[in-house]
């Protein structure tokens, strides 16, 4: 059994670009950056301006994308840099990589024009063929296309060993992750990217996540306090992907490891009330058998909808109960980022293991509490908003043989 | 044979399949059309093709109601396939399956359809916004999040047929079925798991998927004939058919499936991919990737070219595909490539986009099994360029020991499988 480690950290948040800098920002306790207006009534975390010049030089490529796929492909870029291996086509020709996506931009002028225009047609099918035909442009559909954010990494990065895209929401991105780690672990993969971005600012997710009122509207408040309200999302946009190896692979080629990657647990119950809870305590056994003594550092991937955010806080207390636990939900300070929301708690936690530094409470008087001490193993959780709970456990390297 | 292969994994057995297209549901039914030379292709009846370039397509018209959503159409396809493999592979424990689910399924998109149901209570005399929309329908719809979230269809069928853990859904473009068959027989090569369920299904024709394609210059219009609109490998080809279907494999260990004394319809040996950098929807001139794929398929299987009988072709009838598909077989096949039978089930049932690469493995199988190989029909103009004997227009009998499936997809997705026959 391979030993995974990860090498490469590539994030973007509303807070910052760049991991490092997304690391200091939540390190010093920075506020939460928030877009009240642009989907009002729900508040989203904006992307940050970015020069994607720095990283798709092509102008042609990136007008072939629509945001989330320029934010991905950035945000990748970002991850390769990181583990040194952007532009180096021997490593990246054989580099595999699992892309956890939804679907691009929907052109919203046109769908809305369109809306409009059919209920006065007198021919609703002639109508709607026609302006489908005239107003979507051809190259829309390719920067909509779910595994084309994978499709643009291959073309701007070169990255060719093989290429898959998975769906489902939360669980993609944790699921993406997890394949990998098999594969490695397996040795049937030496060197793999993984990750995701979401981009916020799309009211046509407003309506889809809206459709069983998963978003929170008016005022911001912390995911651990919005059970009054009945609970939601913020959505924040993220790119976040890493770049993870064989422990024997990364010492080879001298590449700097940032952590060590643990259990990769996922799995879907019915939500029936205490079913996701159930999940997490099987999961929580598992991880236990893997912990080191000492203090466990804990992202949660906790997305604010009730009221499965409830049951995992109350999980969260049951543990803490029983040993030192430094919970942080990260969807306080960067939003909710649904496939990318755990490559993005996975990339934080790699970071501060590295650093060997840990984060303040990000929303005090909750289930989260100071740290004594940085800790040397974090544990990551994914409640989906919809479905899906899964766990991770990343722990701080200590050297070792290949 | 071996429980374990060359390389001393499991040994990774189909031991239930189930199939549905446009020529009907089951592997009987299907087989028997696909080998007649009968084409699944027709004019589009579920919805108006005024004005479009292109009218025609494999719809499947008898599992969900006509004005059933897309990922509704998908789910029903997903099911019947999945019961019909389940049923086959009599593989189930406590009533659920025992193993993970891979699942290709088209991206989940809300339909027109659903904008206008939506519209429908706004004032008439209003601009139709999405903030409108939201207004009206926020908190009061979540069935509507479950049918159009992108785990929605995955979701729907854990819960019918109970497979463990996590399911996950697959896109990769036109490959997506291959790479979930990919997903499966890695999860059991691995140890994890003894079995797994492989779904693929796209049931995703609409009119604005249909008008997508068509902006991309990527279908056939040739709407006078349906039935002889996809010819693949011929000079005359312009372009492929949207269709639908689906299909689904149940795989095991051979050790599993001997253990419970299964009957094995045939062996995944091998899986190979490749990633293409070259362009969004077109593969590089120099074949490398598709190339790289098969190579690696073979190499996964532990065969030589000249092992491989027959290649179900991805053969979608584009000038492009059939073209670097030919070159890339003749890279990797040599001269052999003249002789060695290539053949299009999509000249038949049309391309099922997400579902193709699972439902073409099916009929890869069905050929192993039965020994009668299916045509490619309406081949009735060769392109001389490519020169294959793509099994013109009438089966044939032969006998396959080893057959290759093909599957490519925009975004430089590139997925070969290696099937062999039972132990």
């Amino acid at each position: 059994m391979h030993e995974v480690v990860i090498t490469g950290v590539g994030l973007v948040s509303s807070l910052a670009e760049g991991a490092d800098a997304n690391y200091a920002r939540l390190r010093e306790g920075a506020a939460a950056v928030y877009d009240r207006d642009a989907l009002a009534p729900f508040p989203i975390h904006p992307l940050p301006a970015l020069d994607y010049g720095e990283l798709i030089p092509k102008k042609s490529d990136q007008r072939q994308m629509e945001p989330w796929q320029r934010l991905g492909v950035y945000a990748a870029g970002l991850a390769l840099k990181d583990g040194g291996v952007l532009g180096d086509v021997g490593v990246l020709s054989r580099t595999h990589m699992i892309v956890a996506a939804g679907g691009g931009e929907r052109d919203i002028a046109v769908d809305e024009a369109i809306m409009t225009g059919v209920r006065a047609a007198s021919d609703r099918g002639a109508y709607l063929n026609e302006q489908l035909s005239n107003n979507l442009r051809p190259t829309l559909f390719l920067a909509q296309l779910s595994n084309l954010l994978a499709g643009n990494i291959s073309i701007v990065h070169g990255v060719t060993g093989s290429s898959r895209t998975f769906m489902g929401e939360e669980s993609a991105g944790l699921d993406a992750l997890g394949t990998m780690v098999a594969r490695i672990r397996a040795g049937d993969v030496d060197i793999g990217l993984v990750g995701a971005a979401y981009s916020s600012a799309r009211s046509d997710m407003s309506l889809l996540f809206g459709f069983a009122g998963s978003l929170l509207s008016g005022e911001p408040a912390g995911v651990w306090s919005r059970a009054a309200r009945g609970g939601g999302m913020i959505l924040g946009s993220i790119g976040a992907f890493l770049l993870l190896e064989s422990r024997a692979h990364a010492l080879a080629r001298g590449a700097r490891i940032a952590s060590v990657v643990g259990p990769v647990l996922s799995d879907r119950s019915n939500r029936q009330p205490g079913a996701a809870a159930g999940n997490a305590r099987r999961q929580w056994s598992t991880i236990e058998g893997s912990l080191a003594p000492g203090p466990v550092g804990l992202l949660s991937g906790a997305t604010g909808v009730e009221p499965v955010t409830a049951e995992e806080r109350a999980f969260l207390a049951e543990i803490g109960a029983r040993r030192d636990i430094y919970v942080r939900a990260t969807g306080a300070r960067i939003g909710h980022g649904v496939e990318a929301a755990a490559p993005a708690n996975v990339g934080l936690a790699a970071l501060a293991l590295r650093e060997g530094g840990f984060f303040p409470p990000f929303e005090s008087g909750t289930v989260e509490r100071e740290a004594a001490e940085p800790p040397s193993q974090i544990v990551v959780t994914s409640f989906g908003h919809w479905r899906g709970e899964g766990m991770v456990l990343i722990q701080r390297d200590r050297g070792g043989q290949a | 044979m071996n429980l374990v292969d060359s390389r001393g994994r499991p040994t990774v057995v189909v031991t239930g399949i189930g199939i549905v297209t446009s020529l009907g549901v089951g592997k009987a039914e299907n087989w028997a059309k696909l080998t007649a030379g009968q084409s699944g292709i027709r004019r589009i009846r579920r919805f108006s093709t005024e004005g479009l370039r292109t009218q025609i397509a494999g719809t499947v018209d008898f599992v969900a109601p006509p004005g059933a959503h897309p990922p509704d159409r998908s789910f029903a396809l997903a099911e019947m396939a999945a019961q019909e493999a389940i049923d086959q592979a009599g593989v189930k424990q406590d009533g659920a399956f025992p193993g993970p689910l891979f699942i290709a399924v088209p991206p989940a998109e809300i339909d027109w359809s659903s904008r206008e149901e939506l519209s429908a209570d706004l004032p008439a005399d209003a601009p139709v916004t999405y903030r409108a929309l939201i207004e009206k329908s926020f908190g009061r719809r979540s069935d509507l999040q479950r049918r159009f979230l992108f785990g929605g269809v995955a979701d729907r069928v854990a819960d019918r047929f109970g497979t463990r853990g996590s399911p996950v859904s697959i896109t990769t473009a036109c490959a997506s079925g291959a790479t979930a068959i990919q997903m499966g027989v890695e999860a059991i090569r691995r140890g994890e798991t003894d079995a797994a369920l492989i779904i693929g299904t796209d049931g995703s024709i609409d009119p604005e998927t249909l008008v997508r394609f068509s902006l991309l210059s990527a279908l056939s219009t040739h709407n006078a004939a349906p039935e002889e609109a996809c010819r693949p490998f011929s000079r005359d080809r312009d372009g492929f058919v949207m269709a639908e279907g689906g299909g689904a494999l149940a795989l095991e260990s051979l050790a599993s499936a001997a253990a419970r004394g299964a009957a094995i319809l045939g062996v995944v040996a091998g899986c190979g991919e490749r990633a293409d950098s070259f362009h969004r929807t077109r593969s590089n001139p120099d074949g490398a990737a598709i190339i790289g794929a098969i190579r690696a398929a073979l190499d996964d299987a532990g065969l030589a070219p000249e092992e491989v009988d027959y290649i179900n072709a991805h053969g979608t009838g584009t000038p492009e595909n059939d073209k670097m598909e030919a070159l890339a077989c003749a890279a990797v096949f040599g001269e052999r490539m003249a002789r060695l039978p290539i053949s299009s089930n999509k000249s038949m049932i049309g391309h099922t986009l997400t579902a193709a690469g699972a439902l073409e493995a099916i009929i890869a199988l069905l050929t192993i099994q039965h020994g009668v190989l299916p045509p490619t029909i309406n081949y009735l103009d060769p392109d001389p360029s490519i020169p294959l004997d793509v099994v013109p227009n009438v089966a044939r009998p032969a006998t396959v020991r080893a057959a290759m499936s093909n599957s490519f997809g925009f975004g430089g997705q590139n997925a070969c499988l290696v099937f062999r026959a039972a132990p």
